[in-house]
C-alpha cells in the first residue's frame, strides 16, 4: 500500500521563471516574496465549481468539480451538504478528475473488421455505428423479437440503455451487482424481515454500540458513509467484532478479531444462536412481539454449542461466548453487518439468513444503533408511453432459482450458447458501464456465450478487456461532462444531487443518455426521448419535485424531510413488518415450502488439497473493481495486486516478498500475467490473497495492462445459490509457480 | 502561532484520499508526492497489530533539511512550516539526504519539493487539503501555541508518539495511538 514516491530526474534549469520575478512581499511565510507571491497567486485563484455526483464507484457521492480558468478540470471535492456522503469524498472520488483526463480514453466509435484476415477496430463515425447498432436490432427483433436483446449493465449508464431496451420490448436485463454481489443477502434479509437491505446499507453505525462484520471489509471496501461511521463509532468507543481469515483494516481496528477458518462462517453464527437463545440474552421482548418461529429456532441452533463449533471454526467456545455476550450487552444497538459483496459458497443465502436470525435475536432491526428505516425522494418518472410487455425476459431466463428478485447475469450469459432447446435464445448483446470478463467468474461460458452472438455492443469510458469482444464500441464521456438522471439517496434523510456537465466531452465521446436517444430514433422509439436534451428531463423532474435546475446548479444538493415516519420502531406500538404476516419469519415456511432448509444449516465446503491455498480476493480502497486500474491518480496510488501469503507457506516453497510468481487453479487454468509476493502475517496459511481488479489484457491500457493477476480467471468453479442465483466464488484454490509457465511460449 | 497536525492511528484506514487531495491541490506530478501511507504489522498470526499512517514532512523545530541547506532555500516559516524556496534551491540534494522521514523529494523542474501544511490554503481560513477530505476524519490540524486549540487538547488528553524521536527534530506532526 505504500505509495512509489521517487524516481530520479536529473537536475534541468528551473522552470519557474515566471512567478520568481516579483517583488510584493506581503510577509505571510517568513519574509520570503517568493513563497509569498506563490501563496498569494494560489490564494487569488478563481475556480469555477460545477455540482457533480460521483460515478468512480456505486455509492455517487455529490461534490464540485473546480475547473480553472482556462477551464481544466483540477480537483473534485465534497458537497458538505450531502447527508449521503458527509461532504467527503473517497480517494477515487478525488481521483475522479484521472478518469477524465486519461489519456488512454475510448475516443471515437469503433466497428470491428477484418483486415488481411485479422479482425481489428477500425474508427467510425457516430452514424455510422449508431446506424449498424440499430440496423441490427431491428433484424433481430424480426427474426427472434427484441427479448433476444440482452444488456448487462452497471451504474449511470446502465440505466439510459435500459429505458432503450425496455421501450424496444426487451427486459432481458442484468447486472454483476446482484448474482456477484449482493443478491444473497437481499434475498436473505428479504425472506426474514420483509425487505432489502439495499445500498446503502440502512445501518445506523453512527450510533451503534457493537458492530459485527463478517468477512466485511469497511475501509478497504470505501464505502464511503459505512467508512466514516465506522470511524465515528470507533471515536464513541463502540466495540468491533471482525470475523475475518485475514487480518483485514477493520479487523486491526476490532476488539474482538475472530480469525475464522475460511468457509465456516455459519458454524459460528449457529453457535452464537446457542449462546444467545441458551444463555437467555437475546431479546425477549422484541421476539415474542415480532417474531415467529422462535420454537423451531431453539430447539434447531441447541445442538449447535461454542464446543461444536470451535472444532469446525477453530474459534474458542470462550471467545464464542465472550463475543455473543459483547453483542447481547450493546442491544439492541448491534448490527450484524450483511456485508456487501456475499457470493462466496453457494450457500449464502443461508449465511445471510443467519445474519438476519442474529440481528432479529438481538432485537437491532428498526432500532438505534442498530438498523433505520430508510426512505429516498421520489423521483418522478419523465412522460413517456408505456412499455410493450416481452413475451419473456430476466424472469424467465432466471426461472429455475425461485427467490432470484433480479436478472441473473450467468443465466442470461448461458442463454446466449447454441441450444435447440433454449426457450430464451438471447442473440445480441449490450455491455453498458461494466467489466463483465472481470465482473463474473467461468471465462469459458462467458467466451463461448459471446462468441456465440449474432452481434454485441460495449459502452464504456474506457477500453476495458470487455470491449475486445464487442462489434461495436461507443466511447462514453465522464461523468464530468454530461448531465445524468437525478441521484435519489435511501438514507435516514432522503436526499438528491444533480450532476451538471464541467467541461464538454473529450474526444468524441458522448453521454449514455445520448446514445440511448439515437439508436432509440433510429428504432421508430422518438416517443420515449421526448426532449433534444437531458437536462429537459433533469428540468422537468427537479421543478415537479418543488425545485429547479437553476437552483439545484447552485446548490448540487438537496436534503428533503423524512415522510415514511419515524427512523425506528416506536416501542409504544406494534410496528407491523412487511412480511405476509407482518412479523419477523425465524423460520421460514416460504423456503420449506421450495424445498430448501427453512433454517440454516451449516455445510462443510471443499478444503484446497496439499499444495493448493484458497484463493481469497477483496479490495483495495482507491479502486474500483476493475476500472480504475488505469486511472492516472489511481493508478499512482497502487499500480497492480500482489499476492499475500502467510511467512510459513514462503518458507516450505522458497518465497520472498517481491518475488514474482504465477498461479495455477484446480482446474489447471494458469494465470495469465504474474504476480508479486507480499509475504505477510496478515494472511493464513490455508489461503493466499489478492485484491481484485488487475492483470488488464487490453494493450490499449497503458499503465494497466499486464500489471498484477486477475482473479476472477482463476475462478472457473462456481457455487451456485440454489436460492437465488447467486455465484459463489470463494471455492477455488490455486498453486504458486515460481518458473514463468509461458517461457517457452511466444507471446 | 506553531502549527502542528496530529493524525489518529486509530482510525487511519490507509485509503490514500489524503495522497490524492495533496496531489490535486498542488499540482504534484504524477509519480511524485508529498504524503503517503505506511503500513507496520506486529506479531505473528493470529496475535497481530497493524498501523496505518499518513506520513508528510513533520516541520520540525530542529530541522536537519534547513541546516543543511547550502543556499538558504529551505527555512522556517511563521507557524514553524517549513518551506523551500524554489528559485533559492539547486537542487543539491543535501536535504532529501538528511531528512529522517524522507519527506523530500527531487521535482522534475528541479528544485526539491515537499509538504507545505498547505500554506495557501490556511491563508484563506482553510485546512490542509488532506486534513480537509479524510473520509475518517482521523487527520486533525492548529495552532498548538492556543492551549484550548483541538490539536493542544488531543495531545494532553490522548496517548501520541512522534516519528524517529531519536533523531531529536523535534516534529510536529503527532500520532495519536
Amino acid at each position: 500500500m505504500t505509495t512509489s514516491r521517487r524516481k530520479f530526474i536529473k537536475i534541468s534549469a528551473l522552470g519557474l521563471g515566471a512567478v520568481a520575478a516579483s517583488t510584493t512581499a506581503i510577509n505571510m511565510f517568513g519574509s520570503n516574496s517568493y513563497i509569498d507571491e506563490l501563496v498569494k497567486q494560489n490564494v487569488s485563484k478563481k475556480f469555477k465549481r460545477t455540482a457533480t455526483y460521483c460515478e468512480v464507484c456505486f455509492w455517487k457521492c455529490a461534490a464540485w468539480t473546480y475547473t480553472n480558468e482556462d477551464g481544466e478540470i483540477k480537483k473534485i471535492i465534497g458537497n458538505d451538504d450531502d447527508s449521503h456522503s458527509y461532504g467527503r469524498l473517497c480517494p477515487r472520488g478525488t481521483g475522479g478528475v484521472g478518469m477524465y483526463t486519461d489519456e488512454d480514453r475510448l475516443k471515437t466509435p469503433l466497428i470491428r473488421t477484418t483486415v488481411n484476415g485479422e479482425q481489428t477496430f477500425r474508427k467510425a463515425s457516430w452514424d455510422e455505428a449508431l446506424d449498424l447498432i440499430a440496423s441490427k436490432f431491428k433484424g433481430i427483433k424480426e427474426t427472434h423479437g427484441a427479448e433476444s436483446i440482452a444488456l448487462i449493465k452497471h451504474g449511470a449508464p446502465g440505466s439510459h440503455l435500459e429505458h432503450l431496451l425496455k421501450a424496444f420490448g426487451s427486459d432481458t436485463i442484468a447486472e454483476p451487482a446482484y448474482a456477484q454481489c449482493r443478491g444473497p443477502r437481499e434475498t436473505g434479509f428479504n425472506l426474514t424481515f420483509g425487505s432489502w437491505v439495499g445500498s446503502p446499507e440502512p445501518t445506523d453505525i453512527r450510533d451503534t454500540k457493537c458492530l459485527v462484520l463478517i468477512g466485511s471489509h469497511i475501509g478497504e471496501n470505501m464505502h464511503n458513509s459505512q467508512v466514516q461511521e465506522m470511524s465515528d463509532a470507533i471515536d464513541s468507543g463502540a466495540t468491533i467484532i471482525t470475523v475475518d481469515p485475514r487480518l483485514s483494516t477493520a479487523a486491526s481496528k476490532s476488539k474482538f478479531w475472530l480469525a475464522i477458518k475460511p468457509a465456516t462462517d455459519i458454524a459460528l453464527m449457529l453457535s452464537w444462536m446457542n449462546v444467545l437463545i441458551e444463555e437467555g440474552i437475546y431479546d425477549k421482548e422484541y421476539i415474542n412481539k415480532y417474531a415467529t418461529g422462535f420454537d423451531e429456532l431453539k430447539k434447531h441452533v441447541s445442538q449447535f454449542t461454542p464446543e461444536w463449533a470451535y472444532g469446525i471454526t477453530t474459534i474458542k467456545p470462550d471467545v464464542i461466548r465472550e463475543t455473543a455476550r459483547a453483542m447481547a450487552h450493546a442491544a439492541p444497538a448491534v448490527i450484524i453487518h450483511p456485508g456487501r459483496h456475499v457470493v462466496w459458497y453457494g450457500d449464502d443465502s443461508q449465511r445471510a439468513r443467519a445474519m438476519a436470525i442474529l440481528n432479529a435475536l438481538l432485537g437491532s432491526w428498526g432500532r438505534r444503533g442498530g438498523f433505520y428505516f430508510k426512505e429516498a425522494a421520489k423521483v418522478p418518472n419523465f412522460p413517456a408511453p408505456a412499455y410493450p410487455e416481452p413475451k419473456w425476459g430476466w424472469k424467465e431466463i432466471g426461472e429455475k432459482y425461485p427467490l432470484a428478485q433480479m436478472g441473473i447475469t450467468n443465466e442470461v450469459m448461458k442463454c446466449m450458447l447454441p441450444d435447440k432447446d433454449n426457450k430464451y435464445p438471447v442473440k445480441a448483446l449490450m455491455v453498458a458501464g461494466t467489466n463483465i470478463t472481470k465482473a463474473m467468474p467461468n471465462k469459458k461460458l462467458l467466451e463461448d456465450a459471446m462468441d456465440a452472438l449474432d452481434f454485441m455492443v460495449v459502452i464504456d469510458t474506457m477500453p476495458m478487456d470487455v470491449t475486445g469482444y464487442a462489434d461495436v464500441v461507443l466511447p462514453e464521456c465522464t461523468y464530468l461532462e454530461r448531465y445524468d438522471d437525478i441521484r435519489s439517496a435511501t438514507n435516514r434523510e432522503p436526499s438528491i444531487a444533480i450532476r451538471v456537465p464541467a467541461v464538454e466531452p473529450k474526444y468524441d465521446s458522448k453521454p449514455a443518455w445520448w446514445m440511448a436517444k439515437q439508436i432509440g430514433e433510429r428504432l421508430g422509439l422518438g416517443a420515449y426521448f421526448n426532449y433534444d436534451d437531458f437536462k429537459e428531463v433533469i428540468e422537468w423532474q427537479l421543478k415537479e419535485m418543488g425545485t429547479s435546475l437553476e437552483e439545484m446548479e447552485k446548490i448540487g444538493v438537496k436534503n428533503y424531510p423524512r415522510k415514511s415516519g419515524p427512523m425506528y420502531i416506536n416501542e409504544d406500538e406494534t410496528y407491523h413488518f412487511p412480511t405476509d404476516n407482518g412479523k419477523i419469519h425465524l423460520y421460514s415456511q416460504e423456503l420449506k415450502d421450495l424445498g430448501f432448509d427453512p433454517l440454516p444449516n451449516y455445510t462443510k465446503h471443499p478444503e484446497p488439497p496439499q499444495g493448493f491455498y484458497r484463493l481469497n480476493y477483496g479490495r483495495a480502497p482507491m479502486h474500483t473493481f476493475s476500472r480504475t486500474a488505469n486511472n492516472p491518480n489511481l493508478n499512482d496510488l497502487k499500480k497492480e495486486n500482489d499476492l499475500w501469503v502467510n511467512p510459513k507457506v514462503a518458507r516450505i516453497i522458497g518465497l520472498k516478498s517481491g518475488q514474482e510468481v504465477w498461479l495455477k487453479n484446480q482446474d489447471d487454468i494458469i494465470s495469465t500475467f504474474s504476480i508479486k509476493v507480499r509475504v505477510t502475517e496478515r494472511v493464513r496459511w490455508d489461503s493466499v490473497y489478492m485484491v481484485h481488479g488487475f492483470g488488464h489484457q487490453n494493450k490499449e491500457l497503458s499503465r494497466a495492462n499486464g500489471k498484477g493477476i486477475n482473479d476472477t480467471e482463476l475462478i472457473t468453479k462456481v457455487f451456485t445459490d440454489p436460492i437465488m442465483g447467486g455465484t459463489g466464488m470463494r471455492g477455488n484454490f490455486v498453486a504458486i509457480l515460481t518458473e514463468n509457465p509461458y517461457k517457452n511460449t511466444e507471446i | 502561532m506553531r502549527y502542528a497536525m496530529i493524525i489518529d492511528t486509530l482510525k487511519c484506514v490507509g485509503c490514500s484520499d489524503c495522497v490524492v487531495a495533496c496531489q490535486t491541490e498542488n499540482d504534484v506530478p504524477i509519480g511524485y508526492c508529498r504524503d503517503w501511507i505506511t503500513e507496520t504489522v506486529n506479531g505473528s498470526y493470529p496475535n497481530l497489530e497493524l498501523e496505518l499512517k499518513s506520513e508528510r514532512c513533520n516541520h520540525c523545530d530542529n530541522a536537519p533539511c534547513v541546516r543543511c541547506c547550502p543556499t538558504g532555500a529551505s527555512y522556517v516559516g511563521v507557524g514553524g512550516i517549513v518551506l523551500v524556496t524554489a528559485n533559492e534551491c539547486i537542487g543539491c540534494g543535501a536535504c532529501i539526504e538528511s531528512c529522517p522521514y524522507d519527506a523530500r523529494y527531487q521535482h522534475p523542474d528541479g528544485y526539491v519539493d515537499k509538504c507545505t501544511f498547505c500554506h495557501h490554503r490556511l491563508e484563506k481560513g482553510q485546512l490542509p487539503a488532506c486534513v480537509s477530505v479524510c473520509p475518517t476524519k482521523c487527520m486533525y490540524f492548529g495552532d498548538l501555541d492556543n492551549p484550548n486549540s483541538e490539536v493542544s487538547q488531543l495531545l494532553k488528553n490522548r496517548k501520541h508518539k512522534t516519528l524517529a524521536p531519536e533523531a531529536g527534530t523535534n516534529p510536529h506532526v503527532f500520532y495519536l495511538i
